[in-house]
């Protein structure tokens, strides 16, 4: 056990004060939002028809915990962006990697990506339902446009970005192509990868709620569009409000996969 | 002596959109076995050039190179150290080798010590970013020593240092490459260096690059680089050799 000096104490001390008091600000902050908004629709302020209430909300939540097999709503959700979380990842390393290896592929593909990657991918879900049906494949396959140029992209440019004269170094040491890759340009690219995934991740939420809003019978999108049809805002927000956490928690995963795999250098 | 590379009217001309850069223009050079041959010249006559298309990263344009025995393993100690910033210092220097699909206890052992002898023991599962400007080209040097050349090709390996790090780095690099007994070709442009360190001094013409002139140097009991700088000599070939550079200038 190293002993500290007094001054090291005090420095101690005072980071985590800092940090209980952000604690209790945010704490804060959401209890004041969730009272000043209960409080207004029970008086009347706002209308809760209209805006529901925090305890609307919770009393939603438990009805759809008991009546409308909530967790299956969550699971569908959660399960097509997984599926086309690891489809457009592995894709999307497999044809960058590619791109890298055959540069006059490279540059014969940069326009139609490029192209591809700006088009607001929402137009495309009509079309994608009329070809391959309304159902789980389309929302799969919608999720997947919207996540896997982009990752195409961004792994390629880290790829290129890569100091040539690394690539000489290797080359003096009559490394193979194959080497060259597996020994340079995949670990000088760790962070842009899994950056990548990070943002994959979420990219791949937004395409599942997008194409559950469009066509799902089952899933968060689907309640939430549900929600509104039948003009039941309760169900709305909680919905919103599931999705919220479902999100956080998603990203809290990756989070911790992210610390573990940077910590295995 | 016998030559371990014999280079016939060798010449390299660089290809792109404008035209044709003739870079090497018809080099004729012996390197022999065990010897630390300079090369100096002006800037941009072609040096870079000559080691890349002896060391096979550039196709030659013409002429020959013979080799002295079958196959010849060329370290080639780039100007920049180029350390993967990722990887510890061992790990660096155990590149070359992982990639020869050479890596065995053995061989790693001969890396570790020569880390140890070469003072860099105490870094070696650190990372290169805790390493100075001269440590980090002493891994170099090392990393390129590990996959055990017949032949060391160093271009400029001192050009980036400060200058007191310079003159005790090249001493060391000296001594490193006498006691392992290894040929070498070094690239630079400080004549103070080049007669300093060097058995012979092979002087470059201006782009296209043919060999100028071959000083063998001779200082009679010749001892380390930095006593050698002393010497009459030392100034006598320093002046010879300036001459020829200047004359292109
Ligand atoms: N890959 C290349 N493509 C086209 N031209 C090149 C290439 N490499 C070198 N050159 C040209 O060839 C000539 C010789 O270059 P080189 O790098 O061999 O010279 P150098 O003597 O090493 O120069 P320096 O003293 O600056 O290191 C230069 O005019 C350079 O512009
Ligand atoms: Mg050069």
């Amino acid at each position: 056990m190293p002993t500290y000096s007094e001054e090291h104490k005090t420095f101690l001390k005072k980071r985590r004060r800092k940090k209980i008091i952000i604690l209790i600000c945010q704490f804060l902050i959401i209890l004041f939002f969730l009272s000043l908004w209960e409080i207004a629709s029970k008086t009347g302020i706002i209308n809760s028809f209209l805006s529901s209430s925090p305890s609307q909300v919770v009393n939603t939540f438990i009805s759809l915990l008991k009546q409308n097999n909530l967790w299956n709503h969550v699971y569908i959700t959660v399960y097509e962006t997984l599926i086309s979380f690891v489809i457009a990842s592995v894709l999307g390393f497999g044809i960058a990697s590619l791109l890298w290896w055959f540069p006059t592929l490279a540059k014969v593909v940069d326009p139609y990506l490029t192209v591809l990657n700006s088009l607001p991918k929402v137009a495309l879900g009509p079309l994608i339902i009329i070809w391959i049906g309304a159902n789980m494949n389309s929302i799969i396959f919608m999720a997947l446009m919207i996540s896997l140029f982009i990752t195409i992209i961004n792994i390629y440019n880290g790829f290129q970005l890569v100091d040539y004269y690394y690539i000489t170094l290797l080359k003096t040491l009559n490394a193979s192509k194959r080497q060259i890759f597996q020994k340079l340009i995949v670990p000088s690219n760790k962070n842009i990868i899994i950056n990548c995934l990070k943002v994959n991740i979420s990219m791949s939420l937004i395409g599942v709620i997008m194409g559950e809003l469009l066509v799902s019978k089952e899933g968060l999108g689907y309640l939430i569009m549900y929600g509104s049809q039948v003009f039941n805002i309760n169900l709305v927000i909680t919905s919103v409000v599931i999705l919220a956490v479902v999100a956080y928690l998603m990203y809290l995963v990756i989070s911790f996969i992210e610390k573990k795999i940077v910590q295995s250098k | 002596m016998k030559p371990i590379l014999k280079i016939r009217d060798l010449k390299k001309n660089y290809q792109d959109l404008d035209g044709e850069v003739e870079a090497l223009g018809g080099i004729n050079l012996d390197v022999y076995e065990g010897e630390l041959l300079s090369i100096v010249g002006p800037s941009g006559c072609g040096k870079t050039s000559l080691l890349s298309v002896l060391s096979n990263l550039e196709n030659k344009s013409d002429g020959s190179i013979e080799l002295g025995k079958e196959t010849i393993k060329i370290g080639y100690m780039l100007q920049k150290d180029a350390l993967f910033p990722w990887r510890t210092i061992l790990e660096n220097c155990l590149i070359g080798l992982e990639i020869q699909h050479n890596l065995t206890e053995e061989t790693k052992n001969r890396v570790i010590q020569l880390l140890n002898t070469y003072g860099l023991g105490d870094f070696m599962n650190k990372y290169p970013s805790s390493l100075s400007g001269g440590m980090k080209q002493r891994v170099a040097l090392i990393r390129t020593l590990a996959i055990d050349p017949d032949i060391l090709f160093l271009d400029e390996p001192f050009s980036a240092l400060d200058y007191l790090t310079r003159i005790y780095l090249s001493e060391d690099v000296y001594n490193i490459i006498k006691k392992e007994g290894k040929t070498a070709i070094l690239v630079t442009h400080d004549l103070a260096e080049a007669v300093s360190l060097s058995d012979r001094v092979a002087v470059l013409s201006k782009r296209p690059a043919v060999v100028k002139k071959v000083y063998t140097i001779n200082i009679p009991n010749k001892s380390t680089p930095i006593k050698n700088r002393k010497r009459k000599e030392f100034q006598h070939y320093y002046d010879l050799i300036w001459r020829d550079l200047d004359a292109h200038i």
